[in-house]
């Protein structure tokens, strides 16, 4: 078994356009094949060494990480004299990814990475999530480290980077029992000691995955007397400098394997990274788009996961004499299924790829100043992965949670029992539409960008890419799901009331959401029409209800209605 | 202290993932079907050199085939697993060799390949089962050999201390250096692949695959990848393939194991020598 080769649908992510372009930035015109010995000289290396990485990680993943799942489970970590520790059989995959190389997997080589695009990050992600989502958290946490090499110093970057490589732990400590959605509201405090040169920092954050580290990302009061999130700043804390304990693991519903802990900081030692009070409005404001595409993508992996459990249940579950597949109440789930994961995997790596080019213009804004041509284009480029990165982050969680709960019901009774992988699926996915922003606060990033006319740009630009003749019908219906999105969007602006847009944006979002997704699928179908037809077909047909539905409900509207909602 | 270690390995149909198509109507492999692997025990011998190099830093694996060209892709799997070099023994006249002429032609390019610590292989190769070859190397080679072990515990002061599986317990022995070590399937699983290796040696070949145009293959450093034939390890071709094989089969059946008549005997001498008589004159044993 080999949890990527058996899915074809992840090569055809390799084979995007966009990607020669990415990968050629990435690797600076093949420069670093006289410096590196595992440096690619060109595209095609580049390619069939991301392949022979992800076929390795199949392997792995189908081999030890999802067997090892259960054990994962039910023995979970636990804490003690203040540290946490992992089950064995998480420390069984840690060790197996570490010598496998698998731990600096964007870094750059001089840190001793991998050096690979997001997109290819994501597609091991992907792999990963399917075999065991827990585990992927602490695994992805390595992405933490993309905020030390983008705002740390060179000394911060040669210290930290290469421990990661080699596999130190991440962690990003954030959330605090009164700073949950609303961050500006941190209280940890950060005193400098100019006595010592150095910060330290003291109270208490909540809810932190893996928060017992080797390397955390800290978000903490610098400026006394501050109160809102100009007075934070981000800090680097090292396990092993002390000053840092885990008081307590939560007792979770789902991805037991990964430990959520409430950690306590005393007068712990700590780096200041990047510039005083920016920690909140551009460091956290980066590691979180970048932990959104991570939950996106733990979010599709689940998808995945569900979906087979579903169609393996109901390709052998025989009910009145024949196998349950065979009827249409079955076959309408597990094909929606499917369409759905098809779909935001679509979404998914459109948001990768633009997160990647805007990532390598950052890189070269480093090194350069940019030509005016490349300041356009990078505008353009950071300005879909923010778009993209709250509707993916969205909508791939809801779509998780959709096929889980989908699969369930496929299984019937059994489905219900602790026997079936799809109990513990539906579990591990509640999480995802809930940490790194709920669906509601994806919803409040999005919709300047809807209001702004951005989807709507988008969308034009995606539907006036070719495609062949055969398609042509069903682009139509997706012109026509985009002109509903447009009528439903200017209804709702002409009220001219923010509690109205607020109310309305969910509807609005969802609308632009499964246009968006209709239109990527369109194009994947174009380049792959044997690949992606089916999906496309049921897709444009279930997203077409879901638009004019809202539409419906949106032309239906008026701004009375809202006090009915309002419980008394 | 810096060993030279030599493993021995061997590319072998994967006979535990046996699909509908792994048999002929003939009843012969269609091995095709089957995907071509590297022994699983040979890859516990590796990893038994892999600790080794961690544990004596400045250690150099040797990662030794014999086989046809596409048993470079075994010793490609050795380099991404993190042997230091690996060696092809290729020639048609190495073609339909049994145990003693494989352990003839391995023998030889030992020879060729001079200064050892230690030789290591798997106890058994899961196509022909014999666990022949490695014991019949460390005979033509004259060295001492410790068979089954499980783990290496130490070494030093050209003094090793093994465990070896024996069925029922666990039998510590100690043995001079140089010698050559079986491993067996108890033995720690070997280590993954690691990405780096794998990104490093992914085109590496050996010069006959670049003679015939493998897709995007480049040529391996020659410290890497090396490719011999009987003449480079100044073998002796009578003592080579079908010819220097004094196995011959004669005709391959299938056997379905079924009872068809049984008999009691007792523990007592004269019932035990009158089985064995039988047994022998039937050929069963002997």
């Amino acid at each position: 078994m080999n949890y990527y080769s058996d899915n074809e649908i992840l090569r055809h992510y390799l084979g995007h356009p966009l990607l020669k372009r990415i990968v050629e930035a990435k690797e600076q015109g093949y420069s670093q094949a006289d410096k590196y010995n595992y440096a690619p000289a060109d595209f095609a290396e580049a390619v069939e060494g991301y392949e022979q990485v992800l076929e390795l990680v199949g392997e792995l993943c189908a081999e030890y990480i999802a067997p090892n799942a259960m054990a994962v489970e039910e023995e979970g970590p636990s804490v003690e004299n203040g540290r946490v520790k992992y089950a064995p059989a998480t420390e069984h995959n840690l060790d197996l990814f570490r010598k496998a190389g698998l731990m600096g997997v964007s870094l750059p080589r001089c840190y001793g990475g991998l050096n690979f695009p997001m997109t290819v990050f994501t597609l091991i992600e992907d792999v990963v999530s399917r075999a065991d989502a827990a585990f992927g958290n602490l695994w992805a946490l390595q992405d933490c480290a993309e905020t030390i090499n983008c705002f740390g110093s060179d000394k911060q970057r040669e210290r930290y980077l290469p421990r990661v490589c080699a596999g130190a732990t991440m962690s990003m400590d954030l959330t605090e029992p009164d700073a949950g959605s609303d961050l500006q509201s941190v209280r940890l405090k950060a005193t400098y000691s100019e006595e010592d040169g150095c910060w330290y920092l003291d109270g208490v954050k909540r809810f932190i995955t893996n928060g017992d580290s080797d390397i955390h990302l800290v978000l903490a009061r610098s400026e006394e007397g501050s109160v809102d999130g100009r007075g934070l700043s981000l800090f680097i804390v090292e396990k092993e400098c002390g000053g840092v304990h885990t008081r307590r693991l939560e007792n979770k519903m789902g991805i037991h394997g990964s430990p959520t802990c409430e950690i306590v900081f005393n007068r712990a030692r700590a780096e200041l990274c990047g510039s005083r009070r920016m920690g909140l409005i551009k460091y956290v404001m980066s590691l979180m788009n970048g932990a959104r595409l991570g939950i996106a993508t733990q979010s599709v992996g689940l998808a995945q996961a569900t979906y087979n459990e579903a169609l393996e249940y109901a390709r052998s579950r025989k009910q009145f004499g024949k196998e349950i597949i065979n009827f249409p109440a079955v076959y309408d789930i597990v094909g929606t299924m499917k369409a759905r994961l098809d779909a935001a995997r679509s979404l998914l790596y459109e948001t990768a790829r633009n997160v990647d080019m805007t990532n390598i213009f950052n890189d070269i804004a480093r090194e350069r100043s940019l030509t005016p041509e490349e300041r356009q284009e990078s505008k353009i480029f950071a300005k879909k992965a923010d778009a993209l990165t709250p509707i993916v982050k969205g909508i791939a969680s809801e779509i998780a949670n959709q096929n889980a709960y989908d699969a369930v019901q496929v299984h019937g009774g059994s489905g219900y029992m602790r026997d079936y992988l799809c109990e513990r699926l539906y579990r591990d996915a509640r999480i995802t539409s809930i940490y790194e922003g709920t669906t509601q606060l994806q919803v409040v990033a999005a919709i300047r960008y809807a209001t702004g006319g951005f989807y709507s740009q988008l969308l034009n630009e995606y539907l006036s890419e070719n495609v062949p003749e055969s398609l042509q019908p069903l682009r139509v219906r997706v012109q026509n799901m985009c002109d509903k999105y447009n009528e439903a969007l200017e209804r709702v602006q002409s009220f001219g009331d923010q509690e109205i847009i607020d109310f309305l944006a969910r509807r609005i979002y969802e609308m632009a959401s499964y246009s968006i997704m209709s239109s990527l699928l369109l194009l994947d179908a174009a380049a792959n029409e044997e690949l992606f037809l089916p999906s496309l077909n049921r897709f444009i047909a279930i997203s077409e209800a879901i638009v004019a539905g809202h539409s419906t409900y949106i032309c239906n509207f008026v701004p009375e209605l809202i006090n009915y909602f309002k419980q008394k | 202290m810096k060993l030279n270690i030599i493993v021995l390995a061997k590319q072998v149909p994967d006979t535990r993932n046996i699909g509908e198509q792994a048999m002929n109507a003939d009843g012969t492999i269609n091995r095709s079907a089957l995907p071509a692997i590297f022994n699983p025990e040979d890859l516990n011998a590796l990893e038994q050199a892999l600790l080794l190099k961690e544990q004596n830093p400045g250690s150099r694996i040797t990662l030794l085939t014999m086989g046809p060209q596409r048993a470079a892709d075994i010793l490609r799997e050795g380099l991404y697993r993190g042997a230091d070099e690996g060696i092809l023994l290729t020639d048609r006249a190495f073609a339909g060799a049994d145990t003693l002429a494989t352990s003839y032609a391995l023998s030889a390019a030992i020879n060729k390949i001079g200064e050892y610590d230690i030789v290591l292989c798997g106890r058994q190769a899961i196509d022909g089962d014999t666990a022949q070859v490695g014991p019949q190397v460390a005979q033509q080679l004259g060295l001492p050999q410790v068979t089954y072990v499980r783990r290496i515990v130490t070494i030093e002061d050209n003094r090793i201390v093994v465990e070896r599986s024996i069925g029922n317990g666990v039998e510590t022995v100690a043995a001079p250096l140089p010698l050559l070590l079986t491993v067996d399937g108890s033995a720690a699983p070997c280590r993954p692949r690691n990405a780096y290796r794998l990104l490093r040696y992914h085109r590496a070949a050996v010069p006959s695959e670049l003679s015939v145009g493998e897709n995007g293959k480049k040529p391996a450093d020659e410290s890497v990848l090396k490719e011999w034939s009987l003449a480079d390890v100044n073998g002796d071709a009578s003592r080579c393939g079908l010819g220097g094989s004094p196995t011959k089969v004669r005709k391959v059946e299938n056997i379905i194991f079924q009872v068809k008549e049984s008999k009691r005997l007792t523990a007592d001498d004269a019932d035990i020598k009158a089985l064995v008589g039988e047994l022998l004159a039937n050929h069963t044993i002997g």
